[in-house]
């Protein structure tokens, strides 16, 4: 009996000792990631993480939901400053220059070393890579990138006495179409809009798209400058202002960005500003025919591109963070990338994606879901500084004083940009 | 001997709930103090003291006095409105009425109720064209306006649904205070011929008062401490007008990662707040009638 036992214990014991040393060989990846669109994101993920282990059984990694974009970045960088930071996070492309100063992340070059690794880095859209790098060292992998596009409603277009199937290709017709497009009744009340381009939260992400139309750049590679008050800017403001104001297209104020979509599905408006994120969401719900284009170009066509990129955190072992950078190219492949955008409608970030077979049947039956991709060589790299949240917030305040009436908008620039060099002063080299 | 035994016993049973209050409450309290006197770390860069400069910066500040502002005007909307209301309500449904039970949960459920969800539900509320508000006013052939996104209308806003969220809490302990007060007095009162409002001024409020200090001083606290709406409904714009001190503490050390500076708006924010507490308790307590 007690020889029984004491072997059952050795078995035990042995059985234990065999396990420690598996797991010692593998290597843990624990892996953020935010939710900031519809659809059954952790679903996907977590699939892709079993995958990956089959492929690696070596590596495990264990992705961890952490809410919004915001509530990822506070999660991940206050982890960082207690010292077990997760291994690899998808965090906002903008919060780059923060990650740098926090002194959180290392580069991707690190691990770049071969020919194929090389090939890889240089696969990607260029637009998404401006937000990726500085400094020549890329910091970021682009992963669930968007980019700013126009939803018109056809049957209201109709109903206007426009071509259903032709969205406004430039300012002015942007300002005419929605003119005919104004629905107002005999005591002035309007019971549909003409353009609605939100201005809530994060306005300077949209106010990008006018700014780049004008020509403009908001501010430098290095993040240390900021052109706020430049001619362009003003002139885009006044513009955006105008719509409101002068022509009485867009309803006059802050106009909410949550609400934006509902807006455009309920006839309040029929043309909006907003993510290609949301396109599947217009799919669902707009009752009517739609269709998405290019944003209407001013000197020329632009949009901001947005969304989150993955970053590999410092404060872990050099095993782990290669680990990370194998999974990242792992889920960057194109038909990965491809089946991402499909899923989630994001912008499949490498242009490569877009020539797989599962992509180019989606985009045969989804016509609309290619005009991100078309519109990508017009687009720049999002608002993005040292000092990220604040420089924009310079901004964000100034582009709602001037909306709201209480600044003109060269005094809201002006103002702005004073804000923004006081903030930058201590990086200036 | 079982003296001393007594004390330990008193000692040990107080201990876990000490022991938590010093962790979670003093223990941070005196380091944010401390943190407030040095830089923000970063990067490689570590923490100096740099004494009080932090509180320069402040002085300096336009979108923190604005917050103080906001958040003056907030508590000025708020508590007045919201403790009258409670007592209204809770003088109406002490009273025996058909539906009683329905009436108290109907105004007891926005405070149960999440303050996240009930503001994704009073953004919808305040929706321009066909939001609840403007359906209203739309019967009534008034203009469509936007309510949160403009100046004159956005902390009012908030300020209303801070008041419809508070007013439910606060009924219940006035609710609580009312079954209190023995019917006796209510008889005498009436065989002494006094009028319905007689009784209501000189019986029932004095013996209110105790209640109505507790409520003050947690609307007072509840002014300072409620951001959720703000952070759903208007993330402090237009232009800063609906930013409250809490907000902006949030907006400063979560986003802008500028701890130090934080941590120096945290203070400003514990010594108002204790000084009112403290205030409410030397000056109106002199005038509260215990029983």
């Amino acid at each position: 009996m007690l020889v029984q036992m004491l072997k059952t214990a050795g078995l035990a014991a042995a059985g234990a000792a065999m396990s420690v040393a598996a797991a010692a060989q593998t290597v843990e990846v624990p892996f953020y990631f935010p939710v900031a669109v519809g659809g059954p994101i952790t679903k996907l993920i977590d699939q892709y993480a079993t995958d990956f282990s089959k492929e690696h059984p070596s590596i495990k990694v264990t992705p961890i939901y952490a809410g919004t974009y915001q509530e990822t970045i506070v999660k991940a960088l206050t982890a960082h400053k207690s010292g077990t930071p997760p291994v690899t996070s998808v965090l906002l492309s903008t919060d780059m220059f923060t990650l740098i100063d926090e002194d959180a992340i290392v580069p991707i070059d690190n691990f770049v070393k071969t020919d194929a690794d090389r090939a890889w880095l240089k696969s990607f859209f260029p637009a998404f890579m401006t937000n990726s790098q500085t400094d020549g060292k890329t910091w970021g992998v682009p992963f669930q990138r968007s980019t700013v596009v126009l939803y018109w409603n056809k049957e209201a277009f109709k109903e206007a006495g426009l071509d259903p199937e032709k969205p406004p290709a430039t300012w002015e017709e942007q300002v005419e179409f929605a003119r005919k497009l104004t629905k107002r009744d005999a005591a002035g009340n309007v019971s549909q809009w003409g353009v609605q381009v939100p201005s809530s939260g994060f306005p300077y992400w949209l106010f990008q798209g006018f700014t780049t139309q004008a020509g403009v750049e908001l501010m430098n590679q290095a993040g240390d400058t900021t052109y706020y008050d430049r001619p362009e800017v003003v002139q885009a403001l006044q513009y955006m202002v105008d719509l409101s104001t002068k022509h009485k297209v867009m309803a006059p104020g802050v106009i909410e960005w949550g609400t934006t979509p509902k807006d455009f599905f309920e006839r309040k408006t029929a043309m909006m500003w907003t993510t290609t994120g949301n396109l599947t969401n217009v799919r669902a719900n707009a009752k009517f025919d739609f269709g998405v284009a290019m944003l209407p170009a001013g000197k020329r066509r632009g949009s901001p591109t947005g969304g989150g990129n993955f970053y590999i955190f410092k404060k872990s072992t050099p095993a782990q963070q290669e680990a990370a950078a194998t999974f990242i190219k792992w889920i960057t492949t194109p038909e990965r990338a491809a089946q991402w955008g499909i899923d989630t409608g994001y912008v499949a970030v490498r242009p490569d994606a877009w020539e797989t077979p599962a992509m180019k049947k989606y985009v045969e039956g989804f016509p609309p879901a290619a005009v991100a991709r078309d519109q990508l060589p017009h687009a720049v790299a999002e608002l993005s500084t040292h000092e990220n949240q604040r420089v924009t917030k310079a901004l964000n305040d100034g582009l709602q004083a001037a909306l709201t009436g209480a600044k003109t908008p060269e005094q809201a620039m002006k103002d702005a940009q004073a804000e923004a060099a006081r903030i930058l002063r201590p990086y200036k080299r | 001997m079982r003296r001393i035994d007594a004390h330990v016993h008193g000692w040990l049973l107080l201990l876990p709930a000490m022991a938590f209050l010093a962790l979670f409450t003093h223990w941070p309290a005196v380091a944010t103090l401390v943190d407030s006197f040095y830089s923000t770390p970063r990067g490689s860069r570590p923490a100096r003291f740099v004494g009080a400069d932090n509180y320069a910066v402040m002085l300096d500040d336009p979108v923190f006095w604005q917050s103080v502002a906001n958040n003056l005007w907030f508590a000025v909307g708020t508590i007045p409105v919201s403790i009258a209301l409670a007592m209204l309500m809770a003088l109406w449904v002490n009273d025996r009425l058909a539906g009683r039970a329905w009436l108290r949960v109907a105004f007891f459920t926005p405070t149960i109720l999440p303050m996240i969800a009930v503001a994704n539900i009073w953004l919808f509320f305040y929706t321009p064209q066909y939001g609840l508000l403007e359906q209203v006013t739309g019967l009534f052939g008034l203009p469509s306006h936007n309510w949160l996104g403009s100046r004159d209308t956005a902390l009012a806003c908030v300020i209303l649904v801070a008041i419809w969220k508070e007013a439910g809490f606060f009924m219940i302990f006035y609710l609580a205070a009312l079954q209190q007060i023995p019917p006796s007095l209510a008889e005498a009162a009436a065989l002494e011929g006094a009028s319905r409002a007689c009784y209501l001024r000189r019986v029932v409020l004095p013996l209110l008062m105790p209640t109505t200090m507790f409520v003050l001083i947690n609307a007072v606290i509840n002014s300072f401490r409620l951001v959720d709406h703000i952070i759903v409904m208007t993330r402090g714009g237009p232009d800063n007008v609906t930013s409250l001190l809490l907000f902006y503490v949030y907006e400063v050390g979560f986003k802008f990662w500028d701890t130090a500076y934080a941590a120096a708006l945290t203070m400003v924010l514990v010594v108002v707040l204790a000084l009112v507490a403290l205030g409410q308790y030397l000056f109106l307590e002199r005038r509260t009638h215990y029983q």
